[in-house]
């Protein structure tokens, strides 16, 4: 399953990619392909403060609706609203044109509660067996 | 976004090729069966525009011989058989002693005095009992389903593809089945299906179904699809599917079935139905359109504009023409007219929609 080596990654399939005090965020290969084609997507506002591992994203696909929680905490500085039109970018392009928001990061410390790459693809590993 | 299941799943003859194609494999009533090979969207479109091949040999097939009375099968299935010509089809139901709908179900009636019934793949041996329960001593049943195999070619395309290897499939008229040879096996084949196209319903021996799937996909015109498109595809044509839109505690009244119920013969559940039929149902399942991308999903509420609880859902989706959500659900007779605006959802979230008339989808080659 397709990972990108430098992004942080949660147990429930968000990715974080973290420049300076900024993370992008989205969901990963795995739950895309897990949600199938997503056909909706109920962006934050910008301006939003959220929790990390809070709900702050809804997604829907063709079959079922799912939550995504915020990798880190902080405060959203921009969505992709290319999404609002074509949500299908997710599951086309998960980890550049499909991302999600960008937090404006408060609390660097919460990294030690994701998983790196390699972490990941071990815990993908055992989600299989 | 797992899916946990303790049972062991049943697998048809074609399991080893659903693997081979990729598919996403899930558990449906107590089946192992492919939820999508190339992604629903894209299997949407091989339905509605092309030529699909679904496999639905986890359906049940039973065989009666024995006239459509004296057996006792008029009174066991809820519509007219009596009268129906051999080698057509008709949609019916078998309820319980309370009105309830055990399944609902086609009947093929193949000779004077030999019917085949297809019914849904949850519980087979259960509902084969119903029927030697409920058939008189003059009545021959079998249950064929463990050796049946079943193909469904659904689309516009179907009848020339199918055409390749059966030359006079073009004289089966919708809702009509007859016998043809197809690659050396004499072939049960109908003219039915749950999604709204053209197309074919082939009855093949369980042993040699992979060979059939194979030749059928040797066409390249033709892609596999699963049943998370074929959701899709029979809840925009408004066809209800057992286990969600209908089950024990549902009526045909309720559920909207009524003309496929005879009240002038004497079937299982009749004596709960006469007065519901008198009185009319207290609840009804409607179709409704979301007014956004929002789709509705089975177990939300449904409520009046001013916030009161009037129904629950049944069946929900995204449909990619509407590009709306689109659902079903029972509610309340009084709040059940086409046009009423609702609303979907749960107590934190409400999605506002409006009951439409069924089909949602109305531009099939169903009936070209």
């Amino acid at each position: 399953m397709d990972v990108v080596e430098h992004y942080l990654y949660t147990k429930e399939h968000e990715w974080i990619n973290i420049e300076e005090n900024v993370g992008i965020v989205g969901i990963t290969e795995y739950a895309q392909s897990a949600l199938g084609d997503i056909t909706f997507i109920e962006l934050p506002q910008v301006d939003a403060e959220v929790e990390q591992f809070e709900q702050f994203v809804s997604l829907e696909s063709v079959k079922a609706a799912s939550d995504i929680f915020a990798p880190m905490s902080g405060k959203v500085v921009e969505v992709n609203s290319d999404l609002e039109q074509e949500p299908g970018l997710i599951n086309k392009d998960c980890y550049e044109k499909g991302w999600i928001a960008k937090i404006d990061l408060s609390d660097m410390d919460e990294k030690s509660n994701l998983m790196n790459a390699r972490e990941y693809v071990k815990f993908l590993e055992s989600l299989d067996a | 976004m797992s899916c946990s299941s303790h049972e062991t799943l049943q697998q048809t003859p074609l399991f080893s090729e659903h693997v081979r194609l990729k598919a996403k494999m899930v558990p449906f009533a107590g089946w192992e069966m492919p939820l999508q090979y190339d992604g629903i969207l894209a299997e949407y479109d091989y339905t509605r525009k092309g030529i699909a091949l679904f496999d639905t040999s986890h359906m049940g097939e039973f065989l009666i011989e024995g006239d459509a009375v004296e057996s006792g099968l008029d009174r066991v299935v809820t519509c007219r058989i009596t009268d129906m010509p051999v080698r057509t089809c008709r949609y019916g139901m078998m309820l319980n002693e309370r009105g309830g709908i055990i399944d609902d179900l086609t009947v093929y009636r193949i000779e004077e005095k030999k019917w085949f019934l297809i019914v849904n793949a949850a519980h087979i041996p259960e509902k084969a009992e119903h029927f030697r329960r409920s058939l008189t001593p003059k009545a021959v049943f079998h249950d064929v389903s463990s050796q049946t195999g079943k193909l469904d070619v659904q689309g516009p395309g179907a009848r020339d593809v199918l055409g390749g290897l059966v030359p006079d499939i073009g004289k089966l008229t919708y809702f009509t089945c007859d016998y043809f040879q197809l690659l050396g096996e004499k072939t049960l084949i109908s003219r039915t299906g749950y999604t709204g196209e053209l197309g074919y319903e082939i009855y093949f021996p369980a042993a040699k179904t992979k060979d059939l799937w194979q030749e059928i996909l040797e066409n390249d015109k033709v892609k596999p699809a699963g049943l998370g498109v074929r959701d899709l595809l029979r809840l925009e044509m408004g066809y209800s599917l057992y286990g969600n839109d209908l089950t024990e505690e549902t009526s045909p009244l309720e559920a909207g079935l009524s003309r496929f119920v005879d009240f002038e013969k004497d079937f299982i559940g009749k004596k709960v139905l006469l007065p519901q039929k008198e009185q009319g149902p207290q609840r009804k399942l409607v179709c409704f359109t979301s007014e956004n991308r929002r789709s509705p999903r089975c177990h939300h509420k449904i409520y009046t504009e001013d916030n009161r609880e009037i129904g629950e859902v049944t069946s929900g989706i995204f449909s990619p023409p509407l590009s709306k959500g689109i659902g079903m659900g029972y509610v309340e007779t009084g709040s059940a007219e086409n046009g009423r605006k609702i609303l979907f959802g749960d107590e934190k979230n409400k999605i506002p929609a409006e009951i439409s008339k069924r089909p949602f989808y109305k531009n099939g080659s169903l009936k070209n």
